[in-house]
């Protein structure tokens, strides 16, 4: 069975969309193209597509990743367009390739995130920033399924900046003035989201942006010994692909 | 004058509510139109939950029928959830639609689509987000024309005065009738304002204002006459009825969601309408006559429907699928089409016979056999005799027998509590049923692993219907009878286990047939329950039954009736009801003379296959019933 690895973006109004709107919006698109999805066996089939760390509802993405089993093999640039166009708009098809070995869930490693803070002081941010980055350790508290829970949110972060120049625009629609912050969060477990970040600059600087943060995850993948920077998870695919 | 979009000042909100999808539209197949190129723009409200209203088959024609219109378009507004509802108070953002996320004030027309009289308090918080006064008296020229649809809207006085218009049937033609006179009206420049609009519409027959019509009452209460308070108002207003489904072969393209909803499916209507002549049944009633819609038409449907959507499911509706007159064939054609795909197939299957198992496994064959449906109603022969649901203890023993040998395990059996006539042997009777079933069931295949589950709720009397001089079962009666036929189940060593039992209890059941039965003067208690937070009734976490009743005696103390008015009390022949002015077609005396033979244990057959029995829709109405065969068949689809 041939699988195809897949790259998508959460942009826009569909960053609300919930991990499982999103796999019924998938299992509906790949029908509408026609892609010879491959089912499991047994009492109730389900078609053979496996998603890799969803962003939460209400972030946006560049990096989501998604894997598809089909019957028999297709061109990874057809099955690209075929679900782009499938798929609503805001929900991108940026890359499709042909696995190679391997799971692609082990080699999301880390992922950077851009968050836009409206209204926010950029003198604060900086000063919480540099609290934070010279913290070994930030307890921060989170309402699990399990109940309240603490954890560091320090140690996971890779790096962690307030930005001058922004980013890639996934997220808002609305424009206004907003300090940028970019940080490297490695995978764990419990997984430290942006958001407990975002607590632990107020706990340990008392930063409290006047709204909501927008958040987008720009890239996942290895992360880079030397620069603490994720790599294309796809590079190890494509090089089978050129052999 | 262009209408800007809300989504800028939605936006924020939108992290802090549950579920923050259902208000971002974007559906494929949904449609934005451009604002200024339109002359008339139509708001159509599901008010209920996103999940609920976004499946909504009427909701889903109207919508692809007028955006289909050259000067029309049409945008979806929805209920919001209090969460939400809160933060749009707080920042002063107004009710919007989904599409283009504009004020539902800015449009020409609000159509709400009332498939339940619970969704009565969500039209007031819809209204009052909106900014659009609450009742039609205080609506100014810059107000929509609020407008009522869907099945309660054939008794539309409880909310008359929060409308300013309804129209009862068929929504096609009239939706499309509608928009003329709104367009021409508006490129004569809007004479005479609002109140000339709607002399229009009513002027037609088929448009009902409420407000063109005064009530007067008896001493006692009662209503003495609905009468027009001005000329050219026809003293009666009739449905609308579509003849040819095949020419409205709607939805083409349905919409589907990012969100969940409640049915994750592709339907097609196959037919319209029932003749069967259940006795409680408001639907069979008010949509005479059978309508069928061609087994090719159905075939195109389908096949356009998967490809749009890429749903999984198709689902053939109707009230009695299994009535169509070449439901084999479709049934055959359809499984032979989707063998060996992902496609599934279903039948909302009723009736009680064999033949209806041959069909249902002809629609599992890509499937699972889990679960069949089949309703008889009544626990009691005799109950059944009354309510007219012919069906045998002989019969559905035969049915569930065969259900259970063809490799089904599970069989649902659905009934109602309250019924006229009802006495506790009869909801006891349904006990004995599930016990016979399970016992045949198992004689049948050898085993143990078969299940039967009991659904049971509380029967509402419906306008329209020849229960509607009946009293409603009070729900202490009703309650006390689900706890015993509960005990007699639960009791049952042998075959206790093997049952299922699911009821709801009776109280919600008096606020429905309040608002069912109800005339003018409810409305009263309907805004007095809003103004006290009642939302979402149809939610049984929202819905407040003491709320309801204490709003009722404050809302009601200068007046001669109360609830048990209106709900207990049995009705005379020659009693005006609120809805005596509305015409669904059906003769008033046949309907009377069917309700005494209700109570006469006198059955009536359907006049689809046996001839007319003269209920006088099609006379009144110039309709006559459309049925197959004809003789054609689902071919196999082309591989492309």
């Amino acid at each position: 069975m041939q699988r195809l690895r897949v790259r998508y973006a959460k942009r826009g109004r569909l960053r609300f969309t919930s991990h499982r709107d999103i796999s019924r919006a998938v299992e509906r698109a790949v029908r509408r193209a026609g892609i010879p999805v491959a089912y499991s066996a047994g009492f109730s089939p389900h078609p053979k597509i496996s998603y890799a760390g969803a962003a939460p509802t209400g972030v946006a993405s560049e990096a989501e990743y998604l894997e598809i089993g089909v019957n028999r093999p297709c061109d990874p640039r057809q099955v690209r367009d075929d679900l782009d166009a499938s798929l609503p708009p805001g929900l991108d098809v940026l890359d499709v390739v042909e696995a190679r070995d391997g799971n692609l869930a082990d080699r999301l490693e880390g992922s950077v995130w851009e968050l836009r803070l409206p209204g926010a002081d950029p003198g604060e941010a900086e000063r919480a920033v540099k609290e934070f980055l010279s913290a070994d350790l930030v307890e921060v508290e989170r309402l699990t399924k399990k109940g309240m829970r603490r954890f560091d949110a320090r140690q996971a972060v890779r790096s962690l900046a307030v930005v001058g120049e922004p980013g890639i625009t996934a997220g808002q629609e609305t424009v206004q003035p907003c300090v940028i912050l970019r940080m490297v969060v490695r995978h764990e477990t419990p997984a430290v989201r942006p958001d407990d970040v975002l607590m632990g600059l107020r706990l340990v600087a008392g930063f409290a942006p006047p709204s909501p943060a927008a958040v987008t995850r720009l890239a996942q993948g290895p992360l880079d010994a030397m620069t603490g920077e994720p790599a294309d998870p796809f590079a190890f695919d494509r090089a089978g692909g050129d052999r | 004058m262009s209408v800007e979009s809300l989504f800028p000042r939605l936006e924020p909100l939108l992290p802090k509510v549950q579920k923050p999808i259902q208000y971002v539209g974007g559906e494929l197949n949904s449609t934005v139109k451009d604002w200024d190129e339109a002359t008339v723009r139509w708001a159509l409200m599901y008010p209920d939950a996103y999940e609920v209203g976004l499946p909504n088959q009427g909701v889903q024609i109207l919508y692809e029928i007028l955006n289909e219109l050259p000067e029309t378009l049409a945008e979806r507004t929805y209920a919001v959830w209090p969460d939400l509802e809160a933060l749009m108070r707080s920042e002063g953002v107004p009710q919007f639609t989904v599409d283009g996320h504009r004020p539902v004030r800015a449009f020409d027309v609000l159509g709400v689509s009332f498939a339940t009289e619970l969704g009565y308090t969500n039209l007031l918080t819809a209204l009052d987000l909106a900014g659009i006064p609450l009742e039609a008296a205080d609506r100014t020229d810059e107000d929509p024309i609020v407008l009522a649809g869907g099945h309660a809207a054939f008794n539309p006085e409880p909310i008359a005065d929060f409308l300013d218009a309804a129209v009862l049937g068929d929504g096609e033609q009239i939706a499309i009738a509608i928009s003329e006179v709104l367009r021409e009206w508006k490129a004569e420049g809007s004479p005479g304002g609002r109140d000339e609009l709607l002399m229009r519409l009513a002027s037609t027959g088929g448009v009902y204002v409420p407000k063109f019509y005064d009530v007067e009452y008896h001493p006692d209460g009662r209503i003495m006459r609905v009468v027009p308070n001005r000329d050219g108002v026809p003293t009666r207003v009739f449905k609308h009825t579509v003849m040819d489904l095949d020419e409205w072969p709607y939805p083409k393209k349905p919409l589907v969601p990012l969100a969940e909803t409640v049915h994750e499916r592709f339907s097609v209507e196959i037919f319209r309408g029932c003749t069967r002549g259940c006795r409680f049944c408001q639907a069979g009633m008010i949509t005479r006559p059978v309508r069928e819609r061609s087994i090719t038409t159905i075939g195109d449907m389908v096949e356009a429907g998967i490809k749009e959507s890429g749903f999984s499911e198709v689902g053939l509706l109707s009230l009695s699928s299994a009535d169509h007159s070449e439901i084999a064939d479709v049934t055959r054609g359809l499984a032979d089409r989707y063998e060996g795909s992902q496609v599934g197939l279903s039948l909302p299957s009723t009736r009680v016979d064999a033949f209806n198992i041959d069909l249902a496994n002809e629609l599992s064959r890509n499937g699972r056999r889990s679960g069949l449906t089949f309703a008889p109603e009544g626990g009691s022969e005799r109950m059944r005799k009354v309510i007219n649901k012919m069906v045998t203890e002989e019969d559905l023993i035969r049915t569930v027998t065969t259900a259970y040998s063809n490799g089904w395990r599970q069989v649902k059996l659905y009934f109602m509590c309250g019924l006229p006539t009802e006495e506790d042997v009869d909801v006891l009777g349904i006990a004995d049923l599930a016990k016979k079933v399970i016992k045949a069931g198992r004689e049948a295949t050898g085993s143990r692993d078969i299940r039967c589950t009991v659904s049971i709720g509380g029967f509402v009397p419906k306008p329209h219907t020849p229960f509607q001089w009946a009293a409603q079962g009070d729900h202490e009666t009703v309650d006390r009878r689900l706890r015993a036929l509960r005990d007699a189940l639960r009791s049952d060593k042998e075959y206790g286990r093997a049952i299922g039992y699911r009821y709801h209890d009776g109280k919600p059941s008096i606020v429905e047939g309040l608002l069912s039965r109800g005339d003018r003067r409810v409305g009263r208690v309907i805004r007095a329950v809003w103004e006290d937070g009642g939302r979402f009734d149809g939610w049984s976490e929202h819905f407040s039954f003491e709320r309801w009743m204490a709003a009722a005696e404050r809302a009601l103390a200068d007046v001669p009736v109360d609830v048990d008015w209106y709900t207990t009390r049995e009705r005379d022949e020659h009693e005006v009801l609120p809805w005596d002015h509305l015409d669904a077609g059906l003769d008033r005396e046949w309907l009377w003379q069917d309700w005494q033979d209700a109570v006469n244990n006198v059955e009536v057959e359907d006049c689809r296959w046996t001839p007319c029995y003269d209920c006088g829709v099609c006379p009144t109405m110039g309709t006559e019933i459309q049925i197959g065969p004809t003789g054609r068949k689902l071919l196999p689809l082309t591989v492309i």
